[in-house]
């Protein structure tokens, strides 16, 4: 086991955070999940706001060597790409959010740059119709 | 319009961007640039150019279309940019419906799995691994992610150039004959705008 220091991305924000590594496997601390992710465990399951996920397998979230990475994302229904290795892990979105999201045909709000580093939202431009175009030079 | 450059760099953008530019203030669009692919994530696009038509109301009444602006690869592609084009004005001058009688962009929009959004968790790892200089940790995460989601051009190609590898090179044109030899399509337009422009 390998006490050390850990980022993980929760989608798109990056916490550095200590952690316990072992293997393939990354326990926190509950206090460095609420930091990272935002959630605490609790008797009811994993909690955030006024949400509570009740845990299906609560041992393989809270274990002896503290709270389980990949337990609470496979909870959470969130894909976790992780690598050891380079001590960082990223938590996704899960298919079934995102697919009730892209179903209600509700366009995602998003906030981009522009090249002069200035942020735009498609908010803005409510009221009028978009062409939503994505390219790449590749 | 709104234009979303999905790529590693705004300096990579930064041609099109700016051969893009109108003459005149009015013509002004919003050009924006995403190197984590944000926008992929977001609306599931998987390989570019992909094309939403988004209403007044913020509804996407048009989901993810394949539409050039000229017609520079239509003997590549078989698109006309003259039917997209025609479709999308006679859309905004309120002349005709977003999709074809009968359609629902409900049900024309994709379906997503869950290796689709693990293989964008690990375009996701690779993209901030490469930021970090972490290239070939990068490189590990980008190529699980094409492993996961072999149908996303923007994980599988997009990623060529934070790995070195040329988007245009050898390597693609093998990905890409790979591709089409299984009986894959590597541009999936909607029905409607597909094959040359009504007369």
């Amino acid at each position: 086991m390998i006490e050390t220091r850990f980022t993980i991305i929760d989608d798109g924000r990056p916490a550095d955070v200590p952690a316990r590594v072992r293997g393939d496997q990354v326990h926190l601390s509950p206090q460095a999940l609420e930091r990272a992710l935002g959630w605490t465990l609790k008797p009811e399951g994993l909690c955030r706001a006024n949400v509570c996920v009740p845990l299906r397998a609560p041992a393989s979230v809270e274990t002896p060597e503290g709270v389980d990475l990949g337990g609470v994302a496979a909870a959470l229904g969130r894909p976790l790409a992780m690598d050891v290795e380079a001590r960082a892990a990223y938590l996704g979105v899960g298919a079934h959010e995102r697919s009730q999201h892209l179903g209600s045909l509700e366009a995602p709000d998003f906030s981009l740059p522009d090249l002069q580093g200035r942020p735009h939202s498609l908010r803005e431009q409510r009221g009028k119709k978009v062409l939503l175009v994505a390219y790449a030079s590749w | 319009m709104i234009t979303v450059a999905l790529d590693k760099s705004p300096e990579d953008a930064r041609p099109w961007i700016e051969a893009a530019q109108p003459s005149s203030p009015a013509a002004m669009h919003v050009a924006l640039v995403d190197t984590a692919h944000r926008l992929a994530d977001l609306y599931n696009i998987v390989n570019v150019p992909t094309v939403f038509w988004i209403d007044e109301h913020g509804r996407i009444v048009r989901p993810n279309d394949v539409a050039f602006g000229t017609d520079t690869f239509k003997h590549i592609t078989g698109l006309e940019s003259a039917r997209h084009l025609g479709a999308l004005r006679a859309w905004v001058n309120d002349e005709a419906p977003a999709l074809p009688a009968g359609a629902s962009a409900h049900e024309l929009m994709p379906r997503l799995t869950a290796a689709d959004q693990q293989a964008r968790a690990e375009f996701g790892l690779g993209e901030w691994l490469h930021r970090q200089g972490q290239g070939e940790a990068a490189a590990r995460h980008f190529v699980r992610g094409g492993e996961l989601a072999p149908h996303d051009f923007t994980i599988r190609r997009g990623t060529m150039p934070m790995r070195g590898i040329d988007p245009m090179g050898p390597e693609f044109r093998a990905m890409l004959t790979d591709w089409v030899g299984k009986g894959h399509a590597y541009y999936k337009p909607l029905a409607d705008t597909q094959g040359p422009a009504a007369s």
